[in-house]
C-alpha cells in the first residue's frame, strides 16, 4: 500500500467520508442525473443542493449535540425545542398586522431565540446543579415540551405567510439556499468558540474526567450547563428552519425524532457517547449521510414500509465500518488465519501501564 | 519443589501500541510452585506482558504456552478458565455488586439456569474464610476499604482451579499487616502448587517472597535470576540500567535546612479545620520553603486532609489563613487562585484525562485558571510541556500522544507537571511515588526538595515512612482521622518513633503544636 494511501485510510473521517461517495455514487448509477445541477432564475437547482438544504436543520442540531455529548451528557429535548421556538415565532408573525414586516420577523426570532435559552438553562440547571442524569433531565422537556408548543399554538397549526421568515428556509443567497449558509455560518462559530479558544479543551476535559477537571480548577459544572445552552440555541434556528420550509408552525410534528438522527451524526462523525474528544467536520459529514440516506430513499422509490429498515441497514453498516475492530477481523478472516484474540475499542482505550 | 518443566512459557512476545512500542521479543517461563517476581520500572512493559498473557491485549508476536498447548487468550475470562487468574494493580470489581456477586460473578453456580444465590454466598464466605478475612458478603464492595477490596479481588482469582495466579502490584495499597496476610495467601497457594507471578515495586517483598525474579527494562527482557544469586544492589543496577548514578542520589541524604522556618508567618495555617466523617478537626500550618509530611496508616485521614488544603471537600469547621490574612478554600477553583496545587493520589480517577494528549493534560491547570476565553498561544505551550518532559524525562517524548498510552509512572510525572506549570506556592503531593519504580520515585524526591530550595511550601504525603522522613521539616502524625502529633523532623526522629506514635497515639515526649 502506498504512503499516502495509508495515511488517508487511517484519518479519522475517511470512512464517513468514503460512505457518502459510495452513496452517491450508487444513486448516480441508479439514476444518471442524480448528480446533475442546473441554474434557474439564478439560482442553483438538483439534488446535490437540495441535499444541502435539507441537511442545514440537521446540521444545526447536530452541532449543539456534539458538544453535549462530548461533556458525555445527551440531548433529547432538541426537537420539542425546535417546535417551541418555531411556534412561538410563527404566533406573533401570524398575530401582526404585516407580517413581511423585517422588524415583526426580528422580535419574533429574538422571542424564540430567548425562550430557546431559558429552556436550554433548564436542562442546564437539571443536570449541572440538580444533578440528574442526562438522559432522564432532558427526557422530561422531550415529553413535556411538546404540550408547551401545544400550549402555544393553542393545539393549532399555525399558517402563515411570511416572505422575510419564509426566507430562512427556502431563500436564496449568491445562487445556494440561505439555509446552507446558516448551517455553515453556525458550523464556523461554534468551531472558533471552542478550537480558536481553550473551551472545546475544557469540554473534552470534562466529558472525559470530570472530577480530574474539577480538581484541575475547571468549572465543571458550568461548562456542563454551557453546552445545554447552545444546544437549546441551535436546535431553535433549526426549528425557524424547519417552520419556515412549510410557513407553517405544527407542535406535534416539528423536529419529530430530530434528537435521534442529530444523535446519530455525531456517533458517526467519530464523537463518542463516552464522553471526551468531539469532532466537529464529522459530525456535519454524518448529517450530511443521514440526508443523503432520506434523499436516496425516495429517490430510489423505496417503498415507505421498508424505508425505514432500509435505513436502519445502511445506518449499521456505516457503524461496522467505521469500527476498527470491526475491520480488523473483517481483514483478518478475509486472510483466512483466526484472529489470536480480537482487540475491541474498549481495550483499545485502556492505558499502557507497566 | 519447584516442577522441571514450566507451567507457562512466554517466547519472542512484541506488542506495540501507536507510538510506543511496549514489548520487543521478550520470553518469560513460569514453573509451578514458585513466586516468580517480575521486575522493572514504570514503562518497562510488566503490566502489558501480563495484558498479553491473559488477552487483555493481543499480541503482535510471539507465543505462549500453557502446560503443553499453544494459547491464545481472548480476554481475561477464558485466561481464567484456564486456570490464569489475575489481580490487577488497580482494584477491578464492580463496586455496585456485593462481595459474593463479584467473587462469582460470570461463573455463578447454577440450577436449571437459575443462579443458586444461597450457594453463591456460602461459597464466597467459605473463600473468604481462607484468606481470614470475616465481612458480611451482601454489602456492596464499595463500603469496604481498598485493602478488603484488594482480598475480594484475591478471592475471586483463586476460586478459579488456579494454576498461575497473577499478582500485579497487590500490596500498593495494602498496610503492614494486610500485606503479611497476603504473604501467608501466597505461600500457602505457592505450596499448592500454584505458579505465582508476583510485580511489585517493594525490594523488600521480591526478597522476602520471591524464588526467581525476571527483570524487564523498556520493553525488552534483561534476564531471568534466582533471587539468591541476584543482590538487591544488582537487581536495581539491571531494573535502571544507567547504574550508579540514581542509586546514589537515592542513598545521598538530602540536606535539609531547618533553619529559622518557625519565624514570620507562614504561608498557609489552618486552625481547627475539620469535615464530619472525614477528619477530625486539626491546626497545621506551613511556611514557604518548607516540606511537611503527613505520616500515618492507610485510612488514617491523610488523604482527607490534603483535600481540606485544597477545598476538594469542603471544611466544615475551621479557619484558613494565607499569609497571614484569614480566606476560604471552598472549592479548587479557589485553592488555585490562592496558589495551590494538588495531586491526587487516585491518578486515575482523580488526575489525568486519558483521552486528551500529554499536552492538553499539563497545560490543563494553567488554561482553567486563565478561563477558556483566554487560550495559552501554541508557542508558549509548547515551551512549557517541552520544558517539563525535559525535566521530569517523560518517556515516551510526545507531546501529542493521548496520556492513556503512557505508562503509571509516567502518567504520575505529567500530573506533577500540570501543577508546576502553574507554579503554586504550596504543592500538595498525595502519594505521589507510589506504584512508580525507584528510578523515578528518586526523581521526584529529588525535585521535591529542589521546588523546597526554591521556596514552594510542600504537603507531602507518602505510605512509605523513610521517604517521608527523608523529606520533610515537620512531620504530622495522622491516626483513625486525627493529626495525633506533630514532630519537628530532626535527629531526635526516626521510623521508629513515628511508628510509635502511630500505634499508639500518643504525642511522644517532645511532640509540639
Amino acid at each position: 500500500m502506498n504512503e499516502r494511501f495509508k495515511t488517508a485510510l487511517s484519518h479519522r473521517l475517511f470512512w464517513p467520508v468514503a460512505v457518502l461517495v459510495v452513496m452517491l455514487a450508487a444513486n448516480t448509477i441508479y439514476r444518471p442525473g442524480f448528480l446533475a445541477v442546473e441554474v434557474n432564475n439564478g439560482h442553483l437547482y438538483g439534488t446535490p443542493i437540495d441535499i444541502l438544504r435539507l441537511s442545514a436543520p440537521l446540521i444545526l442540531v447536530a452541532l449543539g449535540m456534539t458538544l453535549v455529548i462530548s461533556t458525555g451528557g445527551i440531548d433529547l429535548s432538541v426537537g420539542s425545542i425546535c417546535a417551541i421556538s418555531g411556534a412561538i415565532a410563527c404566533l406573533h408573525i401570524s398575530q401582526a398586522a404585516d407580517q413581511n414586516n423585517p422588524v415583526t420577523v426580528f422580535t419574533a426570532l429574538a422571542m424564540a431565540l430567548g425562550a430557546a435559552l431559558a429552556l436550554g438553562a433548564w436542562n442546564g440547571v437539571l443536570v449541572s446543579v440538580i444533578g440528574i442524569q442526562p438522559i432522564i433531565a432532558t427526557l422530561i422537556l422531550m415529553v413535556a415540551g411538546r404540550g408547551l408548543a401545544q400550549l402555544v399554538t393553542e393545539g393549532q397549526i399555525i399558517t402563515i405567510n411570511s416572505g422575510p421568515y419564509r426566507a430562512i428556509g427556502l431563500g436564496h443567497f449568491l445562487t445556494l439556499p440561505l439555509a446552507i449558509f446558516i448551517a455553515l455560518g453556525a458550523a464556523l462559530l461554534v468551531a472558533a468558540l471552542t478550537r480558536r479558544t481553550a473551551l472545546g479543551m475544557i469540554i473534552e476535559s470534562v466529558g472525559g474526567n470530570r472530577e480530574a477537571s474539577r480538581l484541575a480548577g475547571i468549572r465543571s459544572g458550568r461548562m456542563v450547563f454551557l453546552v445545554y445552552v447552545v444546544s437549546a440555541v441551535c436546535a431553535a434556528i433549526a426549528g425557524f428552519m424547519m417552520t419556515a420550509n412549510v410557513s407553517s408552525a405544527d407542535g406535534n410534528n416539528a423536529g419529530l425524532w430530530v434528537e435521534l438522527d442529530a444523535i446519530l451524526a455525531v456517533v458517526i462523525g467519530g464523537t463518542s457517547l463516552a464522553g471526551g474528544r468531539f469532532y466537529l467536520s464529522g459530525t456535519i459529514l454524518g448529517a450530511l449521510i443521514i440526508q443523503t440516506l432520506t434523499t436516496t430513499v425516495y429517490a430510489m422509490n423505496i417503498s415507505p414500509q421498508t424505508a425505514l429498515l432500509f435505513k436502519a441497514v445502511v445506518v449499521i453498516a456505516v457503524c461496522l465500518i467505521q469500527a476498527p475492530a470491526f475491520r480488523a477481523r473483517l481483514a483478518r478472516r478475509r486472510r483466512g488465519n483466526p484472529p489470536p484474540s480480537a482487540p475491541t475499542p474498549q481495550r483499545q482505550k485502556e492505558e499502557v501501564t507497566a | 519443589m519447584t516442577d522441571t518443566r514450566p507451567v507457562l512459557t512466554m517466547t519472542g512476545i512484541s506488542k506495540s501500541f501507536p507510538g510506543v512500542r511496549a514489548l520487543h521479543n521478550v520470553d518469560f517461563r513460569l514453573f509451578p510452585g514458585e513466586v516468580h517476581a517480575l521486575m522493572g520500572e514504570n514503562g518497562a512493559g510488566k503490566s502489558t506482558l501480563i495484558k498479553v498473557l491473559t488477552g487483555v491485549y493481543g499480541i503482535d508476536e510471539g507465543t505462549v504456552t500453557l502446560g503443553d498447548e499453544q494459547v491464545a487468550f481472548s480476554g481475561p475470562m477464558q485466561a481464567s478458565a484456564a486456570g490464569v487468574s489475575t489481580v490487577y494493580q488497580e482494584v477491578n470489581l464492580c463496586p455496585n455488586l456485593s462481595v459474593a456477586e463479584n467473587i462469582f460473578i460470570g461463573r455463578e453456580p447454577r440450577r436449571l439456569g437459575a443462579v443458586r444465590w444461597g450457594e453463591v454466598r456460602r461459597r464466597a464466605r467459605q473463600l473468604l474464610a481462607r484468606l481470614d478475612l470475616d465481612i458480611d458478603v451482601t454489602a456492596p464492595v464499595a463500603s469496604y476499604s481498598l485493602a478488603v477490596q484488594q482480598m475480594v479481588a484475591i478471592a475471586r482469582a483463586i476460586d478459579v482451579q488456579a494454576r498461575v495466579l497473577i499478582l500485579d502490584e497487590p500490596t500498593s495499597s495494602l498496610d503492614a499487616g494486610e500485606v503479611a496476610q497476603l504473604f501467608r495467601i501466597m505461600r500457602q497457594l505457592r505450596d499448592e502448587g500454584i505458579a505465582i507471578l508476583f510485580v511489585t515495586h517493594f525490594l523488600d517483598q521480591v526478597y522476602g517472597m520471591a524464588d526467581r525474579i525476571t527483570v524487564l527494562r523498556n520493553g525488552t527482557l534483561v534476564g531471568e535470576y534466582p533471587t539468591a544469586e541476584l543482590p538487591q544492589l544488582a537487581l536495581v543496577e539491571k531494573m535502571i540500567g544507567k547504574e550508579l548514578d540514581v542509586l546514589e542520589r537515592i542513598e545521598e541524604e538530602p540536606r535539609r535546612e531547618l533553619a529559622v522556618l518557625e519565624d514570620g508567618t507562614p504561608f498557609v495555617a489552618v486552625s481547627e479545620l475539620g469535615r464530619k466523617g472525614a477528619v477530625a478537626p486539626f491546626s497545621l500550618s506551613i511556611h514557604a520553603g518548607e516540606v511537611v509530611g503527613l505520616a500515618g496508616l492507610l485510612g488514617s485521614g491523610r488523604t482527607e486532609v490534603a483535600r481540606l488544603f485544597f477545598g476538594a471537600d469542603r471544611a466544615d469547621r475551621g479557619e484558613v489563613a494565607l499569609s497571614g490574612k484569614p480566606t476560604s478554600l471552598r472549592n479548587p477553583v479557589q485553592a488555585i487562585e490562592h496558589g495551590i496545587g494538588f495531586c491526587s493520589e487516585n491518578r486515575r480517577a482523580e488526575g489525568i484525562i486519558p483521552d486528551l494528549t500529554v499536552r492538553e493534560n499539563m497545560i490543563l491547570a494553567m488554561q482553567a485558571a486563565r478561563g477558556w476565553l483566554r487560550p495559552i498561544p501554541r508557542r508558549r505551550q509548547d515551551e512549557l510541556v517541552q520544558q517539563y518532559i525535559k525535566a521530569l524525562s517523560i518517556r515516551p517524548a510526545n507531546p501529542d500522544l493521548p496520556v492513556r498510552n503512557l505508562s503509571g509512572g509516567n502518567q504520575q510525572k505529567v500530573l506533577l507537571a500540570r501543577w508546576l506549570i502553574t507554579e503554586p506556592r504550596l504543592l500538595i503531593l498525595d502519594e505521589p511515588t507510589r506504584g512508580i519504580d525507584i528510578g523515578a520515585k528518586a526523581e521526584i524526591q529529588k525535585l521535591v526538595v529542589q521546588l523546597s530550595d526554591g521556596g514552594m511550601a510542600v504537603l507531602f504525603i507518602s505510605a512509605e515512612l523513610e521517604e517521608v522522613l527523608r523529606l520533610s521539616h515537620k512531620v504530622a502524625v495522622m491516626r483513625d482521622r486525627e493529626m495525633v502529633a506533630q514532630l519537628d523532623n530532626d535527629d531526635t526522629v526516626d521510623a521508629d518513633r513515628v511508628m510509635q506514635t502511630i500505634a499508639s497515639g500518643s504525642q511522644g515526649e517532645e511532640a509540639n503544636q
